[in-house]
C-alpha cells in the first residue's frame, strides 16, 4: 500500500513508554520546556504491556523525579527484609547473609506497570504527548541513511494483508532526535542493530524469560516487605534461572519464574518451570486458597557490559533494556533504565544529535555498574557451582580482575533432542492448570481478523529439520502458547495462535533457526496488565 | 440538528473483573478503565449523521470522576465537537443519570440523544429509557440500523423474532446495540486536535438528583464450579452416573 501518508515532525521522538522512554521524556522537558516531545507506545494504555518483578532502586527515579512519592505507584512497598534460598526437591536452605548486590535496603517493591502510569502522568503535566496504542512499525530513514523518525503500524488490515472497512494508515512521525526504548528485544531496535552493525563489537546479546503470577492470598499470610529470591530446583544445575516471591500490602503477593534463555535442552517448559516451583513444600502453603489476579511473561536482557551494542547511530539512540542496561546480579534494570533515559535527554539537549551518547553511557555511571558485575552472569556457563564461585571473587574484587568472560547467542545453546531425555512432568495441583488458562489472566486481546505478527520465514523447517532436531522447542518455551504442531490431513504443521501472544519476544530470541519475526500487531493489541 | 452523545467511563471488557475481598464492590484499583463500547458505537452514529449533513454538532457528556476526562478526550478525538463534564465522586444510578442529562438537553437545546443501550459495568439498561420519559420524547432502543428524514427517525432493532422497524418523531431518545456500526479508529492527529477541543466543567450541585437510590447490600463472585473429570469410555461414564444416583 503505498498511500500519501500523514506526517508529523517532533524535536525529540521516543518509542515507548516504560521507564526508559518516559524517563527521556520528562528529562528533555524538564531541560527545555520549549521542546515538542512525542511518545510512542503499542499498548493499550501505558503499563499495559510492562511487567517487571519490580524491585526498584530509588535513586535515580528521585533524582528525576524528586516528588514521586506523592503520586506513588498502585503498590509501592519498602523492603523490609531479604531472603536468599537455595531449592532442593524437597527443602530448601536460607544463605546466612545476603551478597551485597542483593542487598535490598532503602529499595521498593512496586508494580512497573503502575509506576509507568504514574510516570506518563508526570510526563503529560509537563508537556509531553503520549500515544497509547500506536505501535512504532518500523524506522524511517532519509537518503543519507540517516533515522529520522518512524511509521507507526496500519489499522483496520485483514489476516490476507487488504484493507478493511475502517482501514486507517499509520501515519510517519518525524524528529530531530528518535530515541527507541522498546524493552528487551524491540522489534525496530533489532532492525537497527542490523542495519548499523551495531553488535559489531559487542558479544551477542543474551535473555531470560520472566513469568509472573500477581496472587490475591487469604488473609494474614503475607509479610509486606519481604523479598524472597530463590536458586537451584526445579532447575538443574547447568540451566541458570530462579524465583522471586515478593510480599505486597493487602494479602498480594508478586511470584515468579526466571529461566535463562542459554538454556540447552530443548525439552525445557519455563512455564512449567514456574508451577512446578510453586508447588514446592516451602512455596505451596503460601499460595494454597489464593487466585491468580494476573499473569504476563517477558523476555528479560541479560548480556550485560560486554553485550551492550553502539548505543547511538545517526538521528537516533538505544536506551534501557532495547540496549542492554540491566544488572542481572542486582536483579534490577529500572533504575539503569531511568538513567540511561535521562541520559539521552542531557545529551540532546548539549549536543542536540546522539553523536558521542555510546561514550557518555559507558563512562559514566551506567558503564561503571555494568562493567564492575560484567563477569557474574557469563560465569554460569559452567553451572550453577562453579557460576557462584567465580560470582563471589568478582564480587570480592569489585569486577577489577584483567579478564572478560564471553556471551553467546541464547539460540545456539539449545543442544539437539537426541542428546537430552524428556523430562519427567513434575507434581503440581496449584492453579492455572495450563499455559491456556494463565494466559486468560493476562487479558490478551488481538483482533484475529489481522496479519499474523510472528512472521516465520519457512514453516517446513518447523517439520522437517526442527521436529527432528529440537522437537519443535517453540511449542514448550512459548508462555503463552501461540505454537502448536497440529495434523491437518495427516500431515502435521505449524498452528500460530498469535491472538495470545503476550509480546515477550522468547520465540524471537529462542527459535534455533532464528526464522521467527516478532512484528508488532494492530496498535493496542496485546496483554492487558494490571499491577504487574 | 445538535446531538447529545452520553458516555460512560467503565471497566475495559478485556479486564477479568474481581469482586474485592470484603465484598463491599468491584476491584477498580489499578483498573483499565474506557468508555463504554456501546457509547462508541452511539458516537460514531452521531458522526455519520453529521457526515450525512443530518446534524449539525456533536456534543459528547459524561458524569463522572476527574479521570473520566480522558473518555471525554477519545470520543472528542474520535470526532465529536465539544463536550461536557458532570463532575461527580459519587456512583450515579441509572434515574439520577436521567436527570442530569435532562437538564443537560434543555440547557443545550438537544434535538436528538444517541446513547449506547447499557453499560457494560451494571449492564442496567434504564438510563436511556428513563431520559425519554422524563423528557417525554420518543424512544427507539437497541438501535441496530439509523435513519433520519426530516423530523422523522427509522430505525430498526434487533428482537427475537427478526428485524421490527420503528418510526418516532424528534427529537427522540435512540439507544445503540452492538451491530450499529463499527467505530472509527481514532487518528493520532485528532488525539492531539482533541486536546483542544472545548469541554465544559459542571458540578454535580447544579442538578437535582435527590431521588430514592438502589442500596447495593454485597457484591460476591459466582460460586466456582466443581472440575471436571475425564473418562475413559462410555462404560465408565455409565457406571460414574449410576454411582451418583444421576441415572
Amino acid at each position: 500500500m503505498s498511500e500519501e501518508r500523514d506526517v508529523m515532525e517532533f524535536d525529540l521522538l521516543v518509542v515507548g513508554a516504560g521507564p526508559a522512554g518516559l524517563s527521556c521524556a520528562i528529562h528533555a522537558k524538564q531541560l527545555n520546556p520549549e521542546l515538542n516531545v512525542c511518545v510512542l507506545e503499542k499498548g493499550a494504555t501505558v503499563g499495559s504491556h510492562i511487567l517487571a518483578g519490580a524491585v526498584i532502586e530509588p535513586g535515580p527515579l528521585e533524582e528525576l523525579l524528586p516528588n514521586w512519592k506523592d503520586n506513588a505507584p498502585e503498590v509501592c512497598v519498602p523492603v523490609s527484609r531479604d531472603e536468599i534460598r537455595m531449592m532442593s526437591a524437597q527443602g530448601s536452605f536460607k544463605f546466612p547473609i545476603v551478597p551485597p548486590q542483593m542487598n535490598n535496603h532503602g529499595n521498593y517493591i512496586v508494580s512497573l506497570s503502575s509506576l509507568t502510569q504514574k510516570m506518563a502522568e508526570a510526563a503529560e503535566e509537563l508537556g509531553v504527548e503520549i500515544y497509547p496504542g500506536f505501535p512504532a512499525r518500523m524506522p524511517l530513514y532519509n537518503e543519507a541513511g540517516e533515522v529520522i523518525g518512524v511509521r507507526t503500524g496500519d489499522m483496520g488490515v485483514d489476516k490476507d494483508g487488504n484493507p478493511k472497512d475502517g482501514y486507517t494508515p499509520g501515519m510517519d512521525l518525524h524528529a530531530k532526535l528518535t530515541v527507541f526504548a522498546e524493552g528487551a528485544r524491540g522489534s525496530c531496535s533489532k532492525q537497527l542493530v542490523a542495519k548499523y552493525g551495531l553488535d559489531a563489537q559487542a558479544d551477542p546479546q543474551t535473555y531470560g524469560i520472566g513469568i509472573k503470577e500477581l496472587w490475591q492470598l487469604p488473609p494474614g499470610r503475607t509479610e509486606p516487605g519481604l523479598v524472597m529470591h530463590t536458586m537451584g530446583w526445579p532447575l538443574d544445575n547447568k540451566t541458570y534461572g530462579g524465583s522471586f516471591v515478593y510480599h505486597l500490602e493487602d494479602d498480594k503477593l508478586a511470584i515468579g519464574f526466571v529461566v535463562g534463555l542459554d538454556y540447552e535442552d530443548p525439552h525445557l517448559e519455563p512455564f512449567e518451570k514456574f508451577q512446578e516451583f510453586k508447588n514446592h513444600p516451602h512455596i505451596k502453603p503460601l499460595l494454597e486458597g489464593g487466585e491468580i489476579v494476573s499473569y504476563g511473561a517477558r523476555a528479560i536482557v541479560e548480556g550485560g557490559w560486554q553485550s551492550l551494542p553502539k548505543m547511538e547511530m545517526p538521528g537516533a539512540a538505544l536506551i534501557g533494556c532495547g540496549a542492554g542496561t540491566l544488572n542481572v546480579p542486582k536483579i534490577k534494570g529500572v533504575h539503569q533504565a531511568i538513567r540511561s533515559g535521562m541520559e539521552i535527554a542531557k545529551q540532546f539537549h548539549e549536543k542536540a544529535s546522539a553523536e558521542g551518547f555510546d561514550a557518555r553511557v559507558r563512562e559514566g555511571a551506567i558503564g561503571a555498574e555494568l562493567k564492575r558485575v560484567r563477569n557474574i552472569r557469563p560465569s554460569f556457563h559452567w553451572g550453577l557451582w562453579v557460576g557462584l564461585m567465580i560470582s563471589g571473587l568478582e564480587t570480592l574484587f569489585a569486577g577489577l580482575l584483567p579478564y572478560t568472560l564471553r556471551n553467546r547467542a541464547d539460540h545456539s545453546a539449545l543442544k539437539k533432542v537426541s542428546t537430552h531425555k524428556p523430562l519427567t512432568p513434575g507434581n503440581r495441583d496449584l492453579p492455572p492448570r495450563d499455559r491456556l488458562s494463565a494466559v486468560y489472566f493476562a487479558a490478551t486481546e488481538h483482533d484475529e481478523d489481522q496479519p499474523v505478527h510472528l512472521r516465520v520465514e519457512d514453516t517446513n523447517i518447523c517439520v522437517t529439520r526442527c521436529a527432528e532436531e529440537y522437537d519443535n522447542p517453540c511449542t514448550r518455551f512459548c508462555p503463552a502458547k501461540v505454537y502448536e504442531m497440529v495434523e491437518v490431513d495427516g500431515a502435521k504443521q505449524l498452528q500460530i495462535n498469535a491472538a495470545n501472544c503476550v509480546h515477550c519476544k522468547t520465540c524471537d530470541i529462542k527459535d534455533p533457526y532464528q526464522i521467527i519475526n516478532w512484528v508488532t500487531p494492530e496498535g493496542g493489541a496485546g496483554p492487558n496488565y494490571q499491577l504487574m | 440538528m445538535k446531538v447529545l452523545v452520553p458516555i460512560k467511563r467503565a471497566v475495559d471488557y478485556n479486564v477479568r473483573v474481581r469482586v474485592k475481598n470484603d465484598g463491599s464492590g468491584v476491584e477498580l484499583n489499578g483498573v483499565k478503565m474506557s468508555v463504554n463500547p456501546f457509547d462508541e458505537i452511539a458516537n460514531e452514529e452521531a458522526l455519520r449523521l453529521k457526515e450525512k449533513g443530518v446534524v449539525t454538532e456533536v456534543v459528547v457528556a459524561t458524569i463522572g470522576v476527574a479521570k473520566a476526562e480522558d473518555q471525554l478526550r477519545s470520543e472528542l478525538a474520535r470526532g465529536a465537537d465539544r463536550a461536557i463534564h458532570v463532575v461527580a465522586d459519587q456512583d450515579i444510578q441509572p434515574l439520577q443519570a436521567a436527570r442530569i442529562l435532562k437538564k443537560l438537553v434543555e440547557d443545550e437545546g438537544i434535538d436528538l440523544v444517541l446513547m449506547g443501550k447499557q453499560a457494560i459495568d451494571d449492564d442496567a439498561n434504564q438510563t436511556g429509557q428513563m431520559l425519554a420519559t422524563l423528557l417525554g420524547w420518543p424512544q427507539a432502543t437497541f438501535a441496530s440500523k439509523v435513519e433520519i428524514e426530516g423530523q422523522t427517525a427509522r430505525v430498526d432493532r434487533e428482537i427475537d423474532a427478526g428485524i421490527e422497524t420503528l418510526e418516532v418523531d424528534l427529537p427522540a431518545v435512540i439507544t445503540a446495540d452492538l451491530r450499529l456500526n463499527e467505530p472509527r479508529f481514532i487518528k493520532l492527529p485528532d488525539i492531539m486536535k482533541a486536546k483542544r477541543k472545548p469541554l465544559d466543567k459542571r458540578e454535580l450541585g447544579d442538578f437535582d438528583i435527590d431521588v430514592p437510590t438502589l442500596e447495593v447490600t454485597e457484591t460476591r463472585p459466582p460460586s466456582g464450579r466443581e472440575p471436571g473429570r475425564m473418562v475413559k469410555d462410555v462404560d465408565e461414564l455409565i457406571a460414574t452416573l449410576k454411582d451418583k444416583g444421576l441415572v
